[in-house]
Parts: structure tokens; C-alpha cells; sequence
């Protein structure tokens, strides 16, 4: 298989609060991902996982440039999206979807109309957006709340049709932040299975955000096992078991 | 209590006037119609612009976001009537004239612009964060991000409006110092410097029904705008 996404030594710092100085006197710079360097294989779905403020979700957001590293390079598909313009960051965000752990859906949007809303944007020939947008909703089984707005669904059916506006232009790589952290446990298996389904059917690359375990050993081929801003290793999952080898790494998946 | 002589009395004296009272209602209608109008293009701007200056919005920069803050604050420092003779050279050099009621609707905008801009300020931050970030994650332009902003925030966009419309009609009556006529300066003079109480009341029960009405216009399209 090709490589998806390589990270390349990338890195993220934030300024801390302002109260909050290093010994020098000057602002201090909080770590979120120290020099990280990782390779996501096209079709996988590949876990990101650890403890609150171990980074995840930093270096999720580094996929897609919704956060711009420091350092190092990103490279989607062969293309480096450091380098790129930001008309050039714009269409190659095209090709990777994203959901959110609040879903994120436009309120004031239909459901329809959410999911058509990635489409224009992703410059898709507008005659055939309404039968793309119902093909989406039927993967999601969503068809009948078409006309819904997003205040009218529950928790499960929001995430989907993220999930659904999310594939609409056919990304190559989906990016999940705790997709399934609002989400209670019986809504969270179907939408576990969904998202299965699609890696299966269309061959998207997943890589997904997550605290929970459970989420990594139902979903996952492999995941990355987080600590503080730095990569611990990453471990496969064979059988529903993450087979991780560093004692922090041990530590992490055991308690759960 | 008013006895019926005393009544039709009363509506005698305003029927004499109504000439004078149609042409104020017409005066405060091109005031509030031109302001308005005025206010929300040019604070609607202004808000957006004061929007995504502010820290962690895509335009974020301190510089301009002072400039437009301090700007904004500066013109909503002056009080309406000192606004009005401030501005007189201005209106003077822009519709030829000091007074009337087209000049009168120029101060008026002004001072209503940089009222709509923080209330417009105000709504776009309101709208969740994460909307922002979900339509920059599908590659979207920045004016596209800016029409997704204005339609999630538009049911407080219209009770903005609605503000607006109401704060205008009120300062319209302070028109009446540079001659801009209408109805609030036409209840001070008949009503206050010509002891004409009726007048007053009669323009008092007008503007009510006025602001009334503006109100729950706006209110019942914003629950309809609102699908949150």
C-alpha cells in the first residue's frame, strides 16, 4: 500500500497565558507536539490516542493545516502542504474530510443543505450535487432526515451527517476528532460501524482522535500511543488488542 | 378626565394640524428609511471587518482591529446632538445643505454605523467556533466562510436591525435642531413651546405604535430565521 500521510519531524508550540512566564522573564511557549514522525498507509484506519493534552488533537489538526506546524513537513498523497499556497492549501483540503466532536454542522442548514454546502465548495458540477448529497445521506441512512434541520436530530444522527458532508466530495483521507466522545455507548458502536463501512466501501484512509480504548480496538489496524506532546510508539491491533510494548504505552492501554 | 367637548376639542385642533403632521410622519419615514439603510451596508462592513481582525479569526490582526475598535468607540463617544453640529460641515460639502431632513438622515447613519457595527461584532461571535473551523476544513474562501458567519448569526442579525431601527427613530426626534422635521420635532414644538399637549400625546401614542410594531416584526422574523 502507498503512503497516505507521512508527518515529517513535525512540531507545534502555543503561548501559554499571559501570566504564566518562563524563568527569563520572557512569555512562555507550551509544547503541544514535540518532533513527531509518522506514516499512515492509504485505507488504513489509524488511531491517534492518549490522555487529555497528550497532543492528539494538535497533531490531528496538522493534517489538514487547520493548525500550521512549526516545523516539519506534512505530505498528503506525495504533496507537501507546507509549501502550498493558501489557494493551493484550499483545493487540497478538498481531498481530506473532516469531523468534529460537536459535530460542527451549520445550524441554519438543512440537513440536505449541509451536505450540498461541501459540494459547491469543493466545486462539484452543481447538476449532479442533489444526487451526490442523497447517495451520502443513503451510506449514512439518512435519507428521510433530508429535510431536517440539525436541531432536530439526535447526538448519533448529527455525527453521521457530518460523516455524510465529510465524504461528499470523496476525500482521500477522513480526520475524526473524538467523533464519538458526546455520543453515548450504543450510538457510539453504530457509528463505529459506519465508519468501518465507509474505510471498506471507498477505501478512505481514517485516522481518528480518541481517548477512549474501546473506540481504538474496534476501529483501528494500528495507533499511535501519545504522551505529553511526544510519540510514544505505535502499536498494532491484532484481534481487538493494541499490542503496545513501552511501559507508559503498557500503562495507557491497559487502564480503561 | 376629559369631558367630550373637551375631546372633540381636542381632535379639532389636530385635524387643523394635519397637514403638518403628515409631512413630519413623511420626514421621520425617509430619516429612518435612509439611515437604516445607510447604517446596516456600511456597520455591517465595519462589524465583519471588526470580526475577523479580532484575535484568533482568520484576518487576526491587532493593528487594524485597533484602528476600527478605536474609530468605532471615537464615534460612539459623541453624544447625537453634538454629533449633528460636528458633522454640519460635512453634510454641508455632501447634500449642499446643513439642514432638512436628508441631512438630518446623514447624521443620523453615521451615528447609527458604529452602533450596528459592535452589535454586528457582537453576533458573529456568537456563532460557535467550530463552524468556523469545519468550513475552513472543506477549503472554503474566506467570503464563503463570511456568508456561512452572517446566515448562522442571522436571527440576532435581524433583532440587531430591529435595535437599530428603534435607537434611529428615537435620535430622529433630536433632528429636529438642525430642521430635520418629523414627528419628534414636531411634538416639541407644538406640543412643548406651544403648550399643545394634545399634539404631544398624539405623537407620543404614534411613535409607540411605531417602535411596537418594528419590534414584533423583528421578533417574528427572527424566530422564523432561527432554525438553532
Amino acid at each position: 500500500m502507498n503512503d497516505m500521510i507521512v508527518l515529517n519531524d513535525v512540531t507545534k508550540s502555543f503561548l501559554s497565558d499571559r501570566s504564566i512566564k518562563d524563568k527569563d522573564g520572557k512569555p512562555h511557549w507550551f509544547t503541544a507536539v514535540e518532533p513527531t514522525s509518522l506514516t499512515i498507509k492509504q485505507g488504513e484506519i489509524f488511531g491517534l490516542m492518549g490522555y487529555s493534552g497528550a497532543g492528539k488533537s494538535t497533531l490531528l489538526r496538522l493534517i489538514n493545516m487547520l493548525e500550521r506546524p512549526d516545523s516539519g513537513q506534512v505530505m498528503i498523497d506525495g504533496t507537501d502542504l507546507t509549501t502550498l499556497s493558501a489557494s493551493e492549501l484550499r483545493i487540497a483540503r478538498h481531498n481530506i474530510g473532516m469531523i468534529f466532536q460537536q459535530f460542527n454542522l451549520m445550524s441554519n442548514h438543512t440537513v440536505f443543505d449541509n451536505v450540498a454546502f461541501n459540494l459547491r465548495v469543493s466545486g462539484y458540477p452543481s447538476r449532479d450535487i442533489h444526487k451526490r448529497v442523497m447517495d451520502c445521506l443513503e451510506i449514512v441512512d439518512l435519507t428521510d432526515r433530508a429535510g431536517h434541520y440539525p436541531a432536530q436530530l439526535s447526538g448519533g444522527q448529527k455525527q453521521r451527517v457530518g460523516i455524510a458532508r465529510a465524504i461528499a466530495p470523496s476525500p482521500k483521507v477522513l480526520l475524526a476528532d473524538e467523533p464519538t466522545s458526546a455520543l453515548d455507548p450504543a450510538t457510539t458502536r453504530s457509528l463505529l460501524t459506519c465508519l468501518r463501512d465507509i474505510n471498506e466501501q471507498l477505501g478512505v484512509t481514517i485516522v481518528i482522535v480518541t481517548h477512549e480504548m474501546s473506540v481504538i480496538r474496534r476501529l483501528c489496524d494500528r495507533a499511535a500511543l501519545l504522551h505529553q506532546g511526544q510519540l510514544l510508539e505505535v502499536a498494532d491491533v491484532q484481534d481487538g488488542l493494541i499490542q503496545a510494548t513501552t511501559p507508559i504505552g503498557k500503562g495507557l492501554v491497559v487502564e480503561d | 378626565m376629559l369631558t367630550g367637548t373637551e375631546l372633540s376639542a381636542s381632535i379639532d385642533k389636530l385635524l387643523v394640524l394635519r397637514k403638518e403632521i403628515m409631512s413630519a410622519f413623511v420626514d421621520t419615514f425617509i430619516m429612518l428609511g435612509i439611515s437604516t439603510t445607510v447604517a446596516i451596508i456600511i456597520g455591517g462592513l465595519f462589524g465583519v471587518f471588526l470580526f475577523l481582525s479580532s484575535d484568533r479569526q482568520f484576518l487576526q490582526n491587532k493593528t487594524l482591529y485597533g484602528v476600527l475598535g478605536g474609530i468605532t468607540n471615537f464615534m460612539r463617544a459623541f453624544p447625537f446632538v453634538i454629533l449633528m453640529i460636528a458633522m454640519s460641515p460635512f453634510t454641508k460639502a455632501i447634500v449642499g445643505t446643513g439642514i432638512g431632513p436628508i441631512a438630518a438622515s446623514l447624521v443620523l447613519a453615521i451615528a447609527g454605523s458604529f452602533y450596528f457595527a459592535r452589535l454586528v461584532e457582537q453576533n458573529l461571535r456568537e456563532v460557535p467556533r467550530g463552524i468556523i473551523e469545519a468550513t475552513e476544513s472543506m477549503g472554503a474562501r474566506p467570503f464563503t466562510i463570511i456568508k456561512v458567519l452572517l446566515n448562522e448569526a442571522r436571527s440576532g442579525l435581524v433583532l440587531s436591525v430591529t435595535i437599530l431601527c428603534i435607537s434611529l427613530l428615537s435620535y430622529s426626534a433630536a433632528a429636529g435642531m438642525i430642521g430635520g422635521g418629523g414627528l419628534g420635532d414636531l411634538a416639541i414644538r407644538y406640543g412643548y413651546y406651544r403648550y399643545q399637549t394634545e399634539v404631544m400625546i398624539f405623537i407620543v401614542i404614534v411613535l409607540s405604535i411605531m417602535v411596537i410594531s418594528i419590534q414584533a416584526s423583528g421578533n417574528w422574523l427572527a424566530n422564523r430565521l432561527d432554525k438553532r
